[in-house]
């Protein structure tokens, strides 16, 4: 390992920890005292200005700095995570993450602009630093009483101090970092009380390898800071040097839950104990000595000696060990988690795709051959496939939670802007749905929630008049339903004003005033290309560009987009996007000598025609058990030459809520359908998807549910619609 | 990492200059253990030494325990800022038992 390499470790850490970090800020105005965020915060500071230290970025670590202190105080309940200071720390958390890009794309001294940002944030947070300094002994004062009042149990290690035990590994100097400069960072956090540096370890001088390090130190060190602060400064040696971290006056009873308490990390045993203050220093090294005393006997471990000897009861030491043993798993799962390149996936998916179409190939023929043992051996072989394809495909599914906590922000910095209080409630963040539908999803669901905020949630003046809290909510969900996931956003703003859309609508000439639409139609009119209602446009949104864009982007991921109001009480957009824009389970049908494929999901039943079809209709509509279902000859959607079928069947597809059949000549059964997008020439077509290559060679083409059941579905309303207004005379 | 050796009368004396870090600690090892390997007494000037890391400092407890191992007398003088500082964060100066100029971080 380089310097360069752990320079980058350092700059995707920061990344990482920088949006941790964002993220506790935006959940702690909810709950400002929770201390866990709190601590996550601090970390997030103080490991980078740690790791930034030993790189000597000075200009990270100078401006890191101030806001930990700060951090520091409200970890010490000296300051409250008020909005103000939130703000302030999220502008902190906004350019810590700048200095960090600036790191990355080749750093040196950032630029003037960059460093008047800096002072002017430090200044800011400097703010806090002072104010309330007065308060500040009172509430030490306490702290230390009640650090005194719960003594107990007797048997206090005696010092005051920590002790730290450093034994640097032999590689540590090879890999770029200076044991030194850990000593002069542990400065940085307190005091070095006294210092002894063992030179012992270094071998005979014709053995003494000039670049390996061969150093330890025993530090008796006064700081206030807490264990996790001591310990992060030797985080980036923490895998080759032996570290013991001992913290001042330890009290017996307190070893056990310590031990129960202490951090995951891998330890051994003696560092444990150390840890828990079970031993003095003097004991410590006695144990030692008896350890590696005896070179004859197989070295024993150091648990055993130490119970032997009597220096721990050995309850403390069952309940080290059994610590050790959950480090141990819990490092172990960590471990299963790997990156992966986004492409070699890709690829994985690709070639699992062209595996499918061959497997389908040697289906046919083993049909075709008709001998039992090989088409037994294809089933086999294909219901693996099936496996491979399900398992390849999840590898690609991540939670929709990342996506959606990114709109804290959002919500929180417009509902600023707009001078509204504005709330994010999250539900469903646990869906899972294909990544590439994730990073697509984003803009779209930016522009929903920024125009909920801006035109649906009213302001709080108005909002308390119409007897409303004045606080706004805005929902994010997200759930699974019929192979498509569903995301909605929901507002309980004014809703939407249906008789202005529709004169806005019949000006630009969208409608024309005798057409009767439903409400729902009505209101997706907003969907249309240059509608806006606004009365004020803003900068967020409002000009008539972005709800068409919205529909553009969804239709664009084989999905829909739709929108329900209540006028006074909110505004409801749901999305319904495939779950992967891969590889789906088709239903396979015939017309005529054409084959489509029906993703099997939006598949409900099949029925013959003839026995249900109602001989008094026009032909457009069945009575399926009661319920009215449009129909759709998929012969004359796609003008398929030749005569009908004498037998036909409907295929009743659900999409949303809407059921639809759709009247095939044959169903051949189900397929593993591999999409192939069309050509740019075929975007136009309607209806229809991709394509795929069937088994035997031939292309069928996959049926765009969504867009052949809105046809037939506002075929259906209108005449429910003007049946219920009394215009027409037609039977239903 | 320049070592620039006079030899007087048996009497050594090493000026060390430039920086004692790991990226010159091989050079410096084999330098200084020719330096000391023909004479009785050495004087180890640091006076020029600009920059000192834990390798740098590791050669500087090697030498002074070889010279003890051999019974030549090793005195390090004229300490630079950078060593003196260095033997102050660790402590040292009291092992290696010059006579150095006290600083405000000693303890």
């Amino acid at each position: 390992m380089n310097i360069d390499e752990i320079l980058h470790t350092f700059i995707a850490e920061s990344r990482e920890l920088l949006q941790d970090m964002e993220d506790a800020l935006l959940r702690i105005e909810q709950s400002p005292t929770d201390e866990e965020l709190i601590n996550a915060i601090f970390r997030a500071a103080h490991t980078i200005k740690g790791s930034a230290g030993l790189f000597g970025l000075d200009y990270i670590v100078s401006f890191t700095h101030v806001a930990e202190s700060v951090l520091d105080r409200v970890r010490n309940g000296e300051l409250h995570m008020a909005g103000e200071l939130v703000a302030v720390l999220l502008s902190s958390c906004d350019h810590l993450a700048l200095l960090i890009e600036h790191l990355a794309s080749g750093g040196g001294e950032p630029a003037a602009e960059i460093q008047e940002k800096s002072a002017a944030l430090i200044a800011a947070l400097h703010v806090y630093l002072d104010e309330g300094a007065a308060q500040t002994t009172g509430v030490v004062v306490q702290a230390e009483l009640s650090l005194h009042g719960s003594s107990e149990g007797g048997g206090e290690v005696e010092t005051d101090l920590w002790h730290i035990s450093l034994r640097f590994g032999l590689d540590v100097l090879r890999n770029g970092m200076d044991p030194l400069s850990f000593l002069r960072y542990l400065g940085t956090l307190g005091e070095i009380q006294h210092i002894v540096t063992l030179l012992n370890d270094i071998p005979a001088t014709e053995l003494m390898d000039p670049e390996s390090c061969y150093l330890g130190f025993e530090i008796s060190f006064k700081s206030d800071a807490d264990k996790a602060s001591i310990e992060g400064v030797f985080e980036f040696v923490r895998e080759d040097c032996l570290i013991c971290i001992l913290p001042p006056r330890s009290k017996i009873s307190d070893y056990l839950r310590l031990i129960a308490e202490l951090p995951e990390e891998n330890l051994r045993i003696g560092e444990i104990l150390l840890r828990c203050g079970t031993l003095t220093q003097a004991e410590l090294d006695a144990a030692l000595l008896l350890q590696h005393g005896d070179g004859s006997e197989p070295v024993r471990p150091l648990g055993e000696v130490l119970v032997d000897a009597k220096m721990v009861q050995s309850p403390v030491l069952e309940a080290a060990l059994g610590k050790q043993k959950l480090v141990k798993e819990h490092k172990s799962s960590e471990a299963n988690l790997i990156r992966v390149d986004a492409d070699k996936l890709d690829e994985l998916i690709n070639l699992v795709g062209e595996l499918i179409i061959a497997g389908a190939g040697t289906n046919l023929i083993a049909q075709r051959v008709g001998e039992a043992d090989l088409l037994e051996s294809t089933a086999t072989l294909s219901s693996l496939v099936e496996e491979v394809r399900d398992s390849a495909l999840k590898l690609r599914m991540v939670q929709i939670g990342g996506t959606f906590n990114r709109f804290q922000r959002v919500v929180r910095d417009v509902g600023r802007e707009l001078g509204k209080d504005i709330e994010l409630v999250i539900s469903g963040a646990e869906t899972e749905l294909d990544k590439t539908v994730v990073e697509k999803i984003g803009d779209p669901l930016t522009h929903l929630v920024r125009n909920s905020m801006d035109h649906g949630i009213e302001s709080a003046e108005t909002r308390l008049a119409n007897g409303k809290s004045a606080k706004g909510t805005l929902k994010l969900n997200a759930y699974h339903d019929a192979g498509s996931i569903v995301i909605e956003v929901c507002d309980d703003g004014g809703g939407l004003n249906k008789q202005r859309i529709l004169n806005k609508a019949i000006e630009r000439g969208l409608v024309s005033e005798v057409n009767n639409l439903s409400d729902r139609e009505i209101y997706n009119l907003i969907f249309e290309a240059g509608f806006s209602t606004a009365e004020a446009v803003s900068n967020l949104s409002g000009r008539g560009v972005g709800m068409d864009v919205v529909k553009r982007n969804i239709t664009a991921l084989r999905g829909t987009v739709n929108l329900d109001s209540i006028e006074g009480q909110g505004t409801r957009v749901t999305i319904r996007l495939p779950l992967t824009l891969a590889i789906i389970d088709g239903f396979l049908v015939g017309v005529g000598s054409s084959v489509y494929v029906i993703p099997l999901d939006m598949v409900v039943e099949c029925i013959e025609r003839t026995a249900w079809e109602n001989a008094g209709g026009d032909g457009r509509y069945i009575n399926l058990r009661g319920e009215v279902l449009p129909y759709l000859r998929l012969r004359e959607h796609f003008e398929v030459a030749g005569a009908s079928a004498r037998r036909e069947y409907v295929v009743v597809v659900r999409h949303g809520e809407n059921k639809v059949g759709l009247v095939v000549d044959r169903l051949l059964g189900e397929f593993q359908t591999v999409i192939k997008p069309l050509g740019r020439v075929f975007n136009k077509i309607g209806g229809i998807g991709g394509f795929t290559i069937l088994g035997s060679g031939e292309v069928a083409l996959i049926l765009d549910v969504p867009s052949l059941v809105r046809p037939a579905v506002n075929f259906e309303t209108k005449v429910q619609t003007a049946a219920a207004s009394g215009l027409t005379d037609q039977r239903i | 990492m320049n070592v620039n050796v006079v030899n007087q009368q048996g009497i050594c004396r090493v000026g060390m200059a430039g920086e004692m870090t790991i990226y010159t600690a091989a050079k410096t090892k084999d330098a200084l253990l020719l330096a000391m390997a023909d004479c009785n007494e050495i004087e180890m000037d640091l006076g020029a030494v600009s920059e000192i890391d834990a390798a740098g400092l590791q050669l500087l407890a090697l030498a002074k325990r070889c010279a003890e191992e051999t019974n030549k007398p090793l005195q390090f003088v004229a300490h630079s800022q950078v060593i003196l500082d260095t033997l102050d964060l660790c402590n040292l100066a009291g092992v290696f038992g010059d006579p150095v100029v006290l600083t405000s971080g000693q303890n």
